[in-house]
């Protein structure tokens, strides 16, 4: 088994799809020629592959970027469009949140949209709040939309192939950061199924769920509570729509005690989405309290410091679980 | 028209100062770890920024974009207030908040910077619709690159400026390049400038390495804003002598186009000319770079010895 950044692995689902299917083609800015000259970037070296018919740089235009999605996916093909920086979404997004997401809808189910849209994500560069900014509870207030953010390279490529297979708009979200950490990605075609968790790390004293790049700082608190007797559960949600109610419910029931760590800020993320469901749904099977572990209500600044402020680290997720252990 | 011997002077101190200051955050972001985030400069640009502020009263206002530094020192930034941002130190005019991308000096008129590309151009609009609104004697300076120009805001935003006769200047800085992509491989468009005509406003294409020609061209397209008579978009042609920002190798650069349009320098140009025409001497030009060069150590001086904000200031600022 090869081991691999997530840039890499998105490299190889796209490599593959390709190849497998002519429908499948890509756009975007710089996804061609770029000015990152690394074999770690996802779309390294597929122009030189495939050729300017199937990768396709456009110009600063990212409401053309997405239309040109919908507009194809109509038509049978299978975009897969990159938006550079999560933020930058919202020019992209009256295409998918007014279109890709209600068209099939409006159409009584007779028209279908089978895109991709990549977006990287993920603060730790310095580069503030207009680069950085984590927007997927945005996207999963669309009714429409697949949501998809994988936190291994393997994972982004088995979920990757399966949103480019899949007949429905499908937000694929990328965190950069692990772009440049390296993992084992096997080198079969597993498929990995849109809308199943998976449970990184057992336990039966308290669950946290995360996604993307939090599933690692989920891992790294577990292995410190450990040190202090607490066996903590951490499921990974890889979806975030749909969501794998099962998963999150199996485990509460188990464990009693939930954590919900995402990066994006606080007010309106999707951690308050996952506690309405356990509430609705396991109430009873609580010892303690719901906790969540996020970004604070600000844009993400730039300074080294302000930036680390920001970020839930293992510490303090591990402080969140302290106190809900001392519970119940 | 004529320009004074004073504003010759101003757009070549503010020009060599723009080009130390960049200069030198090409050596400071070979230092690992030195400057956080996406440095992107405006070497070889400083034409543009310093002709066009140069022809602006301090009351007028510039709405500027992530190749910002150059526009700012043309505008009367403080370099070390300006550095310390980049440092992201907490003394930076932006307190860390900003870093080197969005830098916002609300105290000399540049109260909005993005590096959302093309989210200038809107925000200018509006700018400019206050100043008409209130019949103040000023205009708004956009400063936006020629990738920016495919952005839908370009579109709806001059539009809207022409048909409401707004007192602003579209300042389009075609650096032959977006990211990785040539001029010619972004639009099939001859200029940017063109499309001014589509919206009913006059637009013409300026040669953006001779601070004369960008200073004689936004001076007009200042007055006719003051005078009523709406928007203007100017396209300055000049070239983007380093990467997109400094990580970038440039691989899809071609080094003798770098090398022809080092050539052109804008600086020497004007040097040249102030010292042929009798107004500089070459003794007059080598106290100047010292000063600046001096200026610009200091600067980079004031933020080494800046300290970082404390971790919960990034709670502050939020809310007005
Ligand atoms: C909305 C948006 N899309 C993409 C980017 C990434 N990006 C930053 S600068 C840039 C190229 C801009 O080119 P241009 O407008 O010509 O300005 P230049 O960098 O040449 O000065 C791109 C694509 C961005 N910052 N904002």
């Amino acid at each position: 088994m090869q081991e691999a950044g997530m840039g890499q692995a998105v490299n190889e689902a796209l490599r593959e799809e390709m190849t497998r299917d002519p429908n499948v083609f890509i756009a975007g800015e710089g996804v061609g020629v770029s000015i990152h000259d690394s074999p770690l970037m996802p779309t390294h070296g597929l122009l030189e592959e495939f050729g300017e018919k199937r990768v396709r740089d456009t110009p600063v235009s990212e409401a053309a970027i997405a239309g040109l999605a919908v507009g194809a996916s109509e038509a049978g093909m299978r975009p897969v469009v990159e938006i550079m920086f999560n933020p930058f979404f919202t020019l992209a997004s009256d295409m998918i949140v007014n279109h890709a997401a209600k068209l099939r809808y409006l159409s009584g189910g007779k028209s279908a949209f089978p895109l991709v849209v990549r977006m990287k994500s993920g603060s730790g560069f310095g580069a503030g709040c207009q680069h950085s900014h984590n927007l997927e509870a945005w996207v999963c207030h669309s009714p429409g939309l697949k949501v998809v953010m994988p936190s291994t390279p393997a994972e982004a490529k088995g979920l990757l192939r399966s949103a480019i297979r899949d007949d429905n708009p499908v937000i694929f979200i990328e965190d950069m950061n692990l772009y440049f950490a390296f993992m084992p990605v096997p080198e079969d075609d597993t498929l990995i199924p849109i809308g199943k968790a998976d449970v990184k790390r057992e336990g039966k004293d308290v669950t946290v769920v995360a996604w993307s790049r939090m599933v690692h700082t989920a891992l790294a608190a577990a292995e410190q509570m450990a040190g202090e007797g607490a066996d903590v559960e951490v499921v990974d949600l890889r979806t975030l729509v749909p969501l794998d109610e099962e998963a999150i419910l199996t485990s509460v029931k188990k464990t009693g005690r939930l954590v919900v760590c995402h990066e994006a800020t606080r007010t309106g993320g999707f951690a308050g989405e996952i506690s309405a469901v356990v509430m609705e749904k396991a109430f009873s099977s609580l010892k303690a309290p719901f906790r969540r572990v996020t970004g604070p209500d600000i844009p993400v600044p730039a300074s080294p410091p302000l930036e680390a402020f920001y970020l839930p680290s293992p510490e303090k997720l591990a402080g969140a679980i302290r106190e809900i252990m001392n519970q119940g | 028209m004529e320009i004074s011997g004073e504003k010759k002077m101003e757009m070549l101190r503010s020009m060599i100062l723009s080009r130390r200051f960049s200069e030198k955050l090409t050596e400071l972001c070979k230092i690992e770890g030195k400057i956080p985030g996406m440095v992107i400069l405006s070497t070889g640009q400083e034409a543009v920024g310093s002709g066009v502020c140069a022809a602006l009263a301090p009351r007028d206002v510039i709405i500027t974009n992530h190749r910002s530094h150059n526009h700012l020192l043309a505008k009367g930034a403080d370099p070390n207030l300006l550095m310390a941002e980049i440092y992201c130190k907490k003394t930076g005019y932006n307190k860390g908040k900003s870093g080197t991308l969005h830098i916002a000096v609300p105290e000399i008129n540049a109260p909005c910077t993005t590096t959302v590309v093309g989210g200038g151009i809107p925000i200018a609009v509006g700018r400019a619709f206050a100043q008409q609104y209130r019949g103040e004697d000023a205009v708004t300076v956009c400063f936006f690159g020629d990738g920016a120009a495919d952005e839908g805001s370009f579109h709806e935003s001059l539009n809207l400026a022409a048909l409401w006769q707004l007192p602003v200047v579209f300042v389009c800085e075609n650096n032959v390049y977006a990211g990785a992509q040539r001029f010619e491989e972004h639009t099939r468009s001859k200029s940017i400038a063109d499309r001014g005509a589509g919206y009913g406003m006059p637009g013409f294409v300026v040669d953006g390495n001779n601070a004369a020609s960008v200073f004689n061209a936004a001076r007009e397209a200042r007055q006719l804003a003051l005078s009523g008579g709406g928007p203007t978009l100017i396209e300055y042609r000049t070239y983007r002598c380093r990467g997109h920002g400094e990580q970038d190798p440039q691989h899809y650069q071609p080094k003798d186009e770098i090398a022809a349009w080092m050539e052109k320098c804008p600086i020497p140009r004007l040097s040249g000319d102030m010292i042929a025409e009798g107004i500089l001497t070459q003794d007059q030009l080598g106290r100047l770079e010292d000063e600046i060069r001096d200026s610009v150590e200091a600067a980079v001086g004031f933020a080494e010895s800046s300290p970082y904000p404390e971790p919960e200031d990034a709670l502050e600022d939020v809310f007005a």
